[in-house]
């Protein structure tokens, strides 16, 4: 039998989306994400597409008790999210922030949507890299602040949400009338993946204005179903599912940190929690992820430099 | 296309003969159609049933067995290349890298290591499955030393890492009965090299630099009459391994491509940086590597991996569960809540996780729903108010605590009433999502 490579050729592409606003002259940075044509970095069958991104994620609150490895890092700009977030982009090479408004929460300190929205273009302004804003998981709250935020970092695209089958009229209507993109979640399902993507074109929103947020399980709990889920919906957008065929989005500091491995193992030499967050992202970049927001500095640094090492290698096959 | 047992067994001899190791030629047939051995195993079957059957009797990808008795691990045997297709069946293997450099002290605190590295998760003990010991020189009397050492206190099947047949053949002298995964052939020395695998009956990695150097190696050792072999492209960068693995897997399940029909064994590199190298790791136990070696001990690294290998491996149909049961969380008094939720693994620990940030005491029935999630058991009946009040019976969580407060998950909020009536407890509704117990849970004991 003689050798040839045999090479996978999809029909399809997944839609290139552009995130933030390279206006010329304010030194706003934008990102590419999509576009790819095969499997994650399978370059041998074809254009993959841009490389994923690596984001970290910035809590307007932060947490009563801290795991000490984020302690350590965050606990001088954790009560400013802003200082926070320029960190993230000038020291630990963030690629984006991820700005979570759990503030928002009603009952958490339910921060209100003139101050969440202030506060996502401070971190716009103070940052210059693209901005992910996340509500607090309370629908009606969630609603107005997000059309706030919209309005208040109006033209400047940024990655808004997310929005569910149940919920997605007001924000994604917002967005659109500003200029931003939104996500587009689903509870680890392809069909409901498939039926909030619909949902959202029906209404007018452009393929290159959407991310997909499948829900990220962490490492133990639950990766294997998100894994599988993108790679259900990556296939399924190559071979033609055009509702399917756009970048998806991955929550893994925030996922990761939850699980007790993370919170409770050595912290000394290799961090057992930063190992955790980096593998969930390891495997989900095997999955086709291509926006990966981080939590911990070292984890975002080390899933990047891996990123690196996936695109390159010389090896011809 | 592959065949069916019963096709496969219409062309065996029906003698029942049992030299293939089956009790029965039907037996035999069945597990030749899942690719669980080989025909070559039937010394019985007649050149017709040979051309017949022919590829489509070979499974794409072989079972190959390292080691033997309680520590045995097989490599391969794999169907699919995405485990939603069906599952992945046979879980990457790994082994921890020594050197036959390393001073005897040394040498006997990482093998207490890695004896240490035994991890109970959801009730499955994760472990290390193999040694490889390297030799770094010439000289073959360390290598064999180092070999004598590892097997006198390790139990773990060996991998045997050198390039010199007369080093293989030492070690081979002492651990050959064993057999350990001999590394490797390649293209200088594959003749010296199967011929020890064959004397010993051990499994043998075949190396080459390149895909197409790998698929003609790989064919003139199987045409040598030796298939027990373990594929090897020694890449450096992640995206190399990646890629090559990828492309074996692929051939060897999309186009039958019989020269790969064989597991891959992927080394991690030299990487200096511990999470690079887990995470090049990763990527192997996620895309394609039947084995993987590591070159530390490290539990902070160890256990991730061993944790992501439980999860790519677990069968997609089958969710892990835990055993039903009251839980206790933190430490709960007489006033603490109780809750109920299932015993699906993850809705578990989810639920077991916040209520144990919430730093609120509690006790946690879970009720046996076959390991479905919440609303899967509500919609299949197996999560109703009745089984939730056997369960609150059966746990007798009632004589732990001084109230009959049962708070339920919030998308079962309909049962409340009906629940109320069987059990006699005060039925509180939840939230929907285990994200917010913490909240919850803080209101709770504030009232
Ligand atoms: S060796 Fe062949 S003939 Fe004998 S029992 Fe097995 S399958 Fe049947």
């Amino acid at each position: 039998m003689s050798f040839e490579l045999h090479r996978e050729k999809f029909p399809c592409r997944i839609s290139e989306v552009e995130i933030g606003a390279g206006v010329a002259g304010n030194g706003q940075r934008f990102l590419q994400v999509g576009g790819a044509s095969t499997l994650p970095f399978l370059s041998f069958d074809g254009p993959s597409g841009h490389l994923p991104v690596i984001g970290m994620e910035v809590w307007d609150v932060v947490p009563e008790l801290w795991p000490a490895p984020l302690e350590n890092i965050f606990g001088p700009v954790a009560g400013d999210p802003v200082e926070w977030a320029r960190h993230c982009a000038q020291e630990w090479g963030a690629e984006f922030i991820c700005l979570r408004l759990r503030g928002a929460d009603p009952e958490l300190n339910d921060a209100s949507p003139e101050a969440c929205a202030t506060l996502a273009r401070d971190v716009l302004d103070a940052t210059g890299v693209p901005l992910v804003v996340l509500g607090c998981g309370n629908d009606a709250k969630d609603n107005v602040v997000l059309q706030k935020v919209s309005e208040t970092c109006a033209g400047r695209r940024c990655l808004i949400g997310p929005v569910t089958s149940d919920n997605y009229r007001t924000i994604a209507a917002a967005a659109m009338v500003n200029g931003h993109l939104v996500i587009a979640q689903s509870p680890v399902d392809v069909n409901m993946q498939k039926q909030i993507c619909v949902l959202l074109n029906d209404l007018g929103v452009p393929q290159t204005q959407i991310v997909m947020d499948p829900t990220t399980g962490g490492l133990g709990y639950g990766l294997e179903y998100t894994y599988s889920v993108m790679e259900r919906v990556r296939l399924a957008a190559l071979q033609g599912e055009s509702s399917l065929a756009l970048p998806m989005i991955v929550f893994c500091g925030f996922e990761a940190w939850r699980a007790k491995e993370a919170k409770t193992g050595p912290t000394d030499g290799v961090v057992q929690g930063v190992a955790w967050e980096a593998l969930t992202a390891g495997t989900l970049l095997q999955a086709g992820a291509d926006m990966v927001v981080m939590l911990h500095p070292e984890a975002t640094r080390v899933v990047r430099e891996h990123v690196k090492a996936l695109a390159g290698g010389e090896m011809t096959l | 296309m592959a065949l069916t047992g019963l096709q496969i067994f219409k062309l065996l001899p029906k003698t029942n003969c049992r030299e293939c190791g089956f009790a029965t030629c039907l037996a035999f047939a069945m597990a030749l159609a899942v690719g669980k051995t080989s025909l070559d195993d039937c010394p019985q079957a007649s050149d017709e049933a040979r051309e017949t059957l022919g590829a489509a009797a070979e499974p794409p990808i072989r079972l190959v067995t390292v080691g033997q008795g309680e520590y045995a691990v097989e490599l391969g045997g794999e169907l699919v290349l995405f485990r939603h297709e069906k599952t992945f069946y046979h879980p990457t293997a790994v082994a921890i890298e020594v050197r036959d450099d390393l001073p005897e002290a040394e040498l006997t605190e990482r093998l207490h290591a890695v004896q240490a590295l035994s991890f109970e998760r959801v009730g499955i003990t994760m472990r290390i499955n193999s040694i490889a010991i390297r030799q770094t020189g010439s000289d073959s009397a360390s290598f064999v030393k180092t070999v004598e050492l590892v097997q006198a206190n390790s139990p773990l099947p060996l991998t045997l890492v050198t390039q010199d047949p007369g080093a293989m053949r030492a070690a081979l002298a002492i651990v050959g009965s064993k057999r350990p995964l001999l590394w490797g052939a390649a293209e200088a020395n594959w003749r010296e090299m199967t011929a020890l695998a064959k004397e010993y009956g051990c499994p043998l990695v075949v190396t080459a630099g390149d895909l197409a150097g790998l698929s003609s190696l790989s064919e003139q050792v199987t045409g040598n009459g030796y298939k027990d072999i373990v594929l090897h492209v020694p890449a450096k960068a992640a995206g190399d391994v990646l890629r090559a693995a990828t492309a074996i897997r692929r051939m060897a399940i999309k186009k039958r491509f019989r020269p790969f029909g064989f597991p891959v064994l992927a080394s991690v590199g030299d990487n200096r940086d511990a999470y690079l190298a887990a995470l090049t790791a990763a990527t192997c136990i996620a895309k394609y590597a039947s084995m993987i070696v590591l070159d530390t001990v490290d539990p902070a690294v160890v256990l991730p991996l061993l944790t992501l290998r439980q999860d790519i491996y677990t069968d997609p149909q089958k969710p892990i569960q835990v055993q039903a049961a009251c839980y206790t969380i933190g430490n709960p008094g007489p006033d603490a809540p109780v809750l109920v939720t299932t015993n699906f693994s993850l809705t578990y620990f989810s639920v077991g996780n916040e209520i144990e940030s919430s730093r609120v005491g509690a006790y946690l029935v879970t009720v046996d729903t076959d390991g479905t999630s919440v609303l899967t058991a509500w919609a299949s009946g197996k999560f109703g108010p009745e089984q939730i009040a056997e369960a609150l019976e059966k746990t007798a969580v009632g004589e732990k605590v001084k109230h009959r407060k049962v708070v339920i998950p919030g998308y079962v909020a309909v049962l409340s009433g009906r629940l109320a009536e069987l059990s006699g407890w005060d039925v509180l509704v939840g939230p929907r999502e285990a994200a917010a117990l913490p909240g919850f849970l803080r209101s709770y004991t504030a009232n």
